[in-house]
């Protein structure tokens, strides 16, 4: 795992001088990260590049992981789909069981951070245990336009936190408690980030028998209906009438998602018996993915609702041109025409593909704008940045404060 | 080569990072977006007309205030917009009056064009007041004189430079920027200090704009 010092050459020495003044700011404080889940999605990932680079800084992180079954982990997938908005029958029993598995952990769990930092709402009731120290809710789902039954269940332990955390401006309600805008990023330096050399890149398409004969269109995501996979092979079928290109749908299955197995069944079926269309449902493997993604002509994100979408920023930051969404954060990564382009619809993906795949040269000059913007905006060192400040913010009020 | 003028005063480089704070306050048409200018906190209006500058520090797609962005690209009001996106932040001493200067040019407009109250924004295109909090900080980097202070600023984050030109002289309400402000006080060249304050910053890219400090330092020190 790299060092603090390696990102040097990919944001210069000012910015880890910085990093280095604001983490004596916080000597002496203990930050306890919790979440549910070690591996799997966009949440551990951060967190498991996150925690050793503060503690590189000084700064004593630590985390912890909640423990829940089966039947919990379906509540809080309902919970998960509700804030998103979907429509989900939600009963008193899914409440008790969400709540019975929460007093355990209330129970099990020992908080013994300065400031703790619980991540998404499965661990949302720890803040019941709240004595002396500050705590944080860090939200990564997209909430415009959540179920109000649950928010309103949620925000019952929500307002009982200092600060809210938020990924998208369109996410925040208003609250009795001061809410940020912070971004989650990538790490440039991680398996699934990093340059590759070119014989894994054309290992791995060996590997999955795929053949660079034909430009790759790919989606990396969960098999999750709000990442619209069946959406995605509709777009592609569009395009096919036009340029014979080939799509490939990729990704793994995280601990807390019960109902990615029924989609990955609904996307089989969708496809067909097309060859040209690869259903790669991956292990655990960063490599392959920065593989598939360097691999691919265009990229796509065609979610229906998205809290980020580290997808795009993966994407852009391998200076691929992106076709993705306008939902949840991922207008803050795409400037339409100028770092990507963003659809609306199955239609619109399609048409987008489409001006890729006849215009390389716009689709290069895209994809080099957005990899600028997530070196300037999205990397993992701006997210230590702004997480820092955050724990800072806890300890004053002042819209310009002196450290 | 004449001998270099110590500093009466060093110049201690300080940086400025920040965070966005959400409000929840949000506005759908121009009726609302003018009565929440009025009304939100400075540091809200200050978040709005200078937010750019940090996002795009090489190249910007965008008009110099997120008003003007949304005003044109949302409720397609292409006039309007080009008037917010020309308020001339730089003649502005403190944040009260350009906040006055938006309103006017917000409300001027409808005045003159009623039925553009009739727009309302697409949903999930609504306008999200946000504010900005400033955490300044000083670092390690010092100047004793111009040689000094040009290899610093080569060398310091877009951060550091932001806060020195903004953020003082908006913010917190210095009149000029910090260099000129040294430049003139400590090492005594009105005519350096003239020629630094009399860029106008809000045209500029924050590396253009380190970029063009530098060479007209440099080339004072050559002179």
């Amino acid at each position: 795992m790299a060092n603090i010092e390696e990102y040097i050459p990919i944001v210069g020495q000012p910015i880890i001088d910085d990093l280095r003044l604001l983490a004596e700011k916080l000597k002496g404080k203990v930050i306890q990260q919790v979440n549910s889940t070690a591996v799997g999605g966009g949440v551990a990932e951060i967190l498991s590049r996150m925690v050793p680079l503060l503690k590189e800084l000084g700064i004593d992180t630590r985390w912890d992981v909640i423990k829940g079954g089966e039947q919990f982990f379906e509540v809080t997938k309902k919970i998960h789909n509700a804030l998103h908005g979907r429509p989900e029958e939600i009963t008193q029993q899914d409440f008790d069981i969400f709540m019975e598995t929460s007093q355990k952990n209330i129970e099990a769990l020992d908080i013994y951070g300065d400031i703790v930092f619980v991540h998404d709402p499965q661990p949302i009731a720890l803040i019941k245990k709240r004595s002396g120290n500050k705590w944080i809710w860090r939200c990564h789902i997209d909430v415009s336009n959540p179920n109000q039954r649950v928010w309103g269940f949620l925000e019952n332990f929500m307002t009982n936190y200092d600060s809210a955390v938020f990924s998208s401006p369109g996410f925040s309600q208003r609250l009795p408690i001061r809410q940020f805008l912070i971004s989650p990023s990538i790490d440039p330096l991680s398996d699934k980030n990093r340059e590759l050399p070119q014989e894994i890149i054309d290992s791995v398409l060996r590997k999955y028998n795929i053949k660079k004969d034909k430009p790759i269109i790919t989606q990396i995501s969960r098999f999750d209906r709000l990442k619209d996979p069946v959406g995605v092979i509709e777009a592609y079928k569009q395009v096919k009438k036009y340029f014979d290109c080939q799509l490939i749908l990729a990704g793994g299955s995280a601990a807390d998602d019960p109902e990615s197995g029924h989609v990955l069944e609904e996307v089989k079926t969708r496809s067909g018996h097309d060859k040209d269309i690869h259903i790669l449902l991956l292990p655990q493997d960063d490599i392959v993915v920065n593989a598939l993604q360097r691999a691919s002509d265009v990229i796509v994100q065609k979610s229906l609702k998205e809290g980020f979408g580290l997808t795009v920023a993966e994407a852009l930051w391998k200076a691929k041109p992106v076709v993705a969404s306008n939902v949840g954060g991922i207008p803050l990564q795409i400037k339409h025409k100028y770092s990507g382009l963003l659809c609306h619809s199955i239609d619109g993906a399609s048409f987008a593909i489409k001006q890729f795949l006849a215009n390389p040269g716009y689709a290069k000059k895209l994809g080099e704008n957005g990899r600028e913007h997530i070196r300037n905006n999205f990397l993992i060192m701006r997210h230590i940045r702004e997480y820092m400040l955050l724990f800072l913010s806890l300890y004053h009020r002042e819209d310009i404060i002196y450290l | 080569m004449p001998e270099l003028i110590k500093a009466i005063e060093p110049f201690r480089f300080y940086t400025r990072l920040h965070l966005s704070e959400l409000t929840g306050l949000r506005a759908s048409n121009l009726s609302q977006l003018l009565s929440l200018v009025k009304q939100v906190p400075g540091s809200c209006i200050y978040h709005h007309t200078h937010k750019f500058l940090q996002q795009h520090q090489y190249l910007s797609p965008e008009p110099p205030n997120d008003f003007a962005y949304w005003v044109s690209k949302v409720l397609g009001e292409e006039e309007l917009g080009e008037r917010l996106a020309s308020i001339d932040t730089v003649q502005f001493s403190t944040i009260r009056l350009l906040r006055d200067k938006i309103a006017a040019t917000i409300e001027n407009y409808l005045k003159n064009n009623l039925s553009s109250k009739l727009k309302f924004a697409v949903e999930d295109g609504e306008f999200h007041f946000i504010k900005s909090v400033s955490f300044v900080l000083p670092t390690n980097y010092i100047a004793y004189d111009l040689r000094e202070f040009a290899d610093v600023v080569k060398n310091i984050t877009i951060d550091s430079i932001y806060f020195h030109i903004f953020e003082s002289r908006l913010r917190l309400e210095k009149k000029t920027n910090d260099f000129s402000n040294w430049i003139e006080t400590s090492i005594g060249d009105k005519e350096l200090s003239d020629k630094i304050s009399r860029l106008d910053p809000y045209t500029y890219t924050l590396e253009d704009l380190r970029k063009t400090i530098i060479k007209i330092v440099e080339q004072k020190l050559r002179d």
